[in-house]
């Protein structure tokens, strides 16, 4: 069965490590959905957040695989490591005529959106959390009319346990 | 404080530590610093080959033929584009090489400056690793991981490229002689639970067969291999790579399994409750339709490389680790519980008998003409010949699978093919190689009339080396592995399978100065064989054989291994 899954990435920051990476996908034919890299703590390490698809044993051969590159340090694969927390960002840029300007900030706070950039015909609004809200606000300013949006590809992290 | 050198200079001197005798190059700009250097180090034999790919073939045999990590050293652009068919090579099969390549100075990288080409990220996809050297700082280290990764874990290239002006830049030599690398942990001991499984499922298995592959051979584990199959009484078959892993001569050898295997390795597979599987990928090559391959048997899988499991096969038993010390811990096991032998092969007493029966129904065999010379008995007559001794390089195609067939590999890193990429011209350079590294063997290629013209330029390197190699051309006047898929699947529409000219191999060999023999009839065989085989020189025997022979038994493509085209 498909499914999508959320890896996170540990790789030495050397040039070539990326296109390697990248190189993997396109060469074994596996899917990127998104990807997101910066660097961690580490200077020495880079931190990428991959989300792929595909069937048990895809998925499998997709981390096993990274785990085979040289500069590969550590890949976790967080749909499977239980409780996570996933945000991505989206810059929405929305047609806000006269009569949809209310509108749109009111799903703005309904959503706890930014109205970050303002300009005589449009609204571009910062939404935050996990790629469902990011799907639901896309959804609702569609019928008002979205000229662009840019997105960054979504970032994970495992919870702690609540407990010790 | 330690005195500075040149990069030219740390890198022979790397050379020199990693114990590197023998390198095979080409030179130009872009290295010739490094060939400056090696003008003054009589330690490294250093061999001037006619084409890089040829170059990086010659490394791979003496890789192949040694277990030792080839290397070849080439210059920028098209120098370093011409080593990409034996890098690939050589990555397929899973063979440890450096390949240095010079590069254009680095402020002119990315320029598109003379001779400058991207050929880390050219050779990104089939190398093991590679490395762009950008500071002379990084050399030593560079170098010294590059030999490493090329020869631990699973083996395979790894290509440094080197811009001149590191090559001309000086600085301190300090030399690693330990390197770790966070990020690359290879392992080599098998979890003990997951071998402990294995043996209950050889308890519980009453129809096991061992596939041996090339990680075999790799790991050098074929003691091991033996002293399982005969303490248990199992058959053994072998993929391509992994022939000479198990004594082909051995009385629980099947063969070779897969497309062109024997009759029984194939119906012993397919009927199998149990196959323990070591250093072997499942090539679609020896799975055939994979859904129906094998169906009723558990598999234990033994592979250094965690991607080769369960890649293609569903596995039961996973054992990451070396070969040869995971097939120890499982003989300790076996040894441990000291179930007699005798009981053993009372369990295995019916498999024997169907394997029998399946023997005996269809023997590997060939069906004799009188009047065309058939490439099998050719085989059949060097292996009598050579007594099984020698290295035996192929080329690719039916030359490549005759072999397999007839002659009888005992012993491991004599048989030295392009299994995973199947490159033709592998051969006469890979025998070079082979030759190099082992001066007192006797060194093979048996070659089809096609493959051997796609590197016949290394002749003069053979020449210049006085290697008294003898290649065995079976010509048949076709492409002919080509030429029967067309035969069998195609109407027998023979579309570019018979090259208008085809060059007198005899003038050929003389006018490099070797010596060519031609047998064309049935008895000329074996005086030609011998002739050529007392013959002190490179030898070229252009041996007609039967044009239309076909090699089988032969599963088609994307069938299950069962329904085989017999002879
Ligand atoms: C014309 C043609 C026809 C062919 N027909 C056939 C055929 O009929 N039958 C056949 O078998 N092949 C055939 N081949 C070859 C085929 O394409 C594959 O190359 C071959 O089957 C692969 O062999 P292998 O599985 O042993 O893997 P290899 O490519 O040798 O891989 C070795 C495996 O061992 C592992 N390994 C390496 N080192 C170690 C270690 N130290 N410890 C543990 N594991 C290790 C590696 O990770 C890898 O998974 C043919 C090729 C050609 C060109
Ligand atoms: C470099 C390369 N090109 C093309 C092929 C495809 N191919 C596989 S076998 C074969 C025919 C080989 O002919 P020959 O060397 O005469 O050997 P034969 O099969 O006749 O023994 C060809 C063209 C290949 N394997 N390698
Ligand atoms: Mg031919």
């Amino acid at each position: 069965m498909e499914r999508k899954h959320t890896l996170s990435v540990l790789v030495e920051n050397t040039p070539g490590a990326l296109a390697r990476i990248v190189g993997l996908f396109s060469g074994r034919g596996f899917n990127i959905d998104s990807l997101c890299v910066a660097e961690t703590l580490d200077p020495t390490l880079s931190h990428l957040t991959l989300v792929t698809h595909g069937d048990d044993m895809i998925i499998e051969q997709i981390i096993k695989q990274l785990r085979r590159l040289i500069d590969v340090y550590k890949v976790v694969d967080v749909t499977e490591e239980g409780e996570f927390v996933e945000r991505e960002m989206a810059l929405i840029k929305v047609r806000a005529e006269k009569e949809t300007r209310a509108e749109v900030l009111r799903m703005c706070d309904i959503f706890r959106c930014k109205v970050v950039d303002v300009s005589p015909r449009t609204y571009t609004v910062e939404v935050t959390g996990p790629e469902s809200k990011i799907q639901a606000v896309i959804e609702l300013l569609k019928p008002i009319g979205i000229k662009e949006i840019v997105r960054t590809g979504l970032i994970a992290m495992k919870r702690e346990k609540k407990t010790t | 404080m330690a005195t500075k050198m040149t990069g030219a200079q740390i890198i022979v001197e790397a050379l020199k530590r990693e114990g590197v005798e023998i390198i095979f190059g080409y030179p130009g700009g872009a290295v010739i610093d490094i060939y400056d250097e090696l003008y003054r180090t009589p330690e490294i034999k250093h061999v001037l080959v006619r084409h890089e790919q040829g170059a990086t073939h010659a490394a791979d045999g003496l890789a192949r033929s040694t277990g030792k990590v080839g290397v070849c050293l080439v210059t920028s652009g098209p120098g370093a584009t011409n080593t990409v068919t034996g890098i690939a090579t050589a990555y397929m099969d899973s063979i440890p090489l450096v390949v240095l390549t010079g590069q254009v100075p680095t402020k002119l990288i990315g320029n598109d400056a003379f001779q400058e080409v991207d050929i880390t990220g050219i050779t990104r996809p089939c190398t093991k690793h590679n490395f762009l050297v950008k500071r002379v700082e990084d050399l030593a280290w560079t170098l010294k991981a590059a030999f490493h990764i090329a020869r631990t874990g699973r083996p395979g290239p790894v290509l440094v490229d080197l811009p001149k002006d590191v090559q001309q830049a000086k600085t301190e030599f300090h030399w690693p002689e330990e390197i770790r690398l966070r990020s690359y942990n290879p392992v080599y001991e098998p979890n003990k639970r997951q071998v402990e499984k294995a043996y209950r499922l050889l308890e519980a298995s009453t129809r096991p067969v061992i596939l041996v592959g090339g990680g075999v051979i790799a790991s050098g584990a074929h003691e091991e291999v033996r002293e399982l199959a005969e303490l248990l009484h199992i058959p053994v078959t072998m993929t391509l790579m992994g022939l000479g892993g198990f004594p082909g001569t051995h009385e629980y050898s099947l063969g070779m399994l897969g497309m062109h295997g024997t009759y029984y390795a194939n119906m012993a597979v397919a009927n199998s409750d149990l196959i323990i599987a070591v250093g072997a990928r499942f090539d679609d090559r020896v799975t055939g339709k994979v859904d129906a391959f094998a169906p009723m048997a558990k598999i234990v899988h033994i592979d250094i490389d965690p991607t080769s499991i369960q890649k293609n096969v569903r596995v039961d038993v996973p054992i990451v680790g070396d070969c040869k010390r995971s097939l120890a811990r499982l003989l300790e096991i076996i040894k441990e519980v000291g179930r007699p032998s005798k009981l053993w092969k009372e369990q295995f007493k019916e498999w024997w008998e169907q394997i029998d029966i399946w023997k005996r129904r269809y023997p590997l065999t060939y069906k004799q003409d009188g009047n065309h010379i058939k490439p099998q008995f050719v085989i059949e007559k060097l292996y009598e010949l050579t007594k099984g001794e020698a290295i035996v390089c192929t080329e690719v195609g039916q030359n490549q699978m005759w072999t397999a067939q007839f002659y009888k590999f005992d012993k491991p890193r004599t048989l030295l093919s392009s299994g995973g990429l199947g490159t033709m011209g592998y051969g006469f350079p890979a025998a070079i190689g082979a030759q190099m590294a082992n001066p007192d063997k006797l060194v093979l290629d048996i070659a089809g009339d096609g493959s051997i013209q796609m590197n016949i330029q290394e002749m003069a390197t053979a020449m210049d080396q006085r290697l008294p190699i003898k290649v065995i051309i079976l010509n048949n006047g076709y492409l002919g592995m080509v030429r029967q898929w067309q035969e069998l699947f195609y109407d027998r529409r023979y579309s570019a399978v018979q090259f208008a000219t085809i060059p007198d191999f005899v003038k050929l060999a003389e006018a490099y100065g070797a010596v060519g023999f031609r047998a064309t009839k049935p008895e000329e065989v074996e005086p030609t064989l011998k002739k050529a085989l007392e013959t002190n020189n490179l030898v070229l025997v252009d041996i007609h054989i039967a044009p239309e022979e076909g090699v089988f038994p032969m599963v088609p493509a994307g069938r299950a291994t069962t329904e085989m085209i017999l002879v």
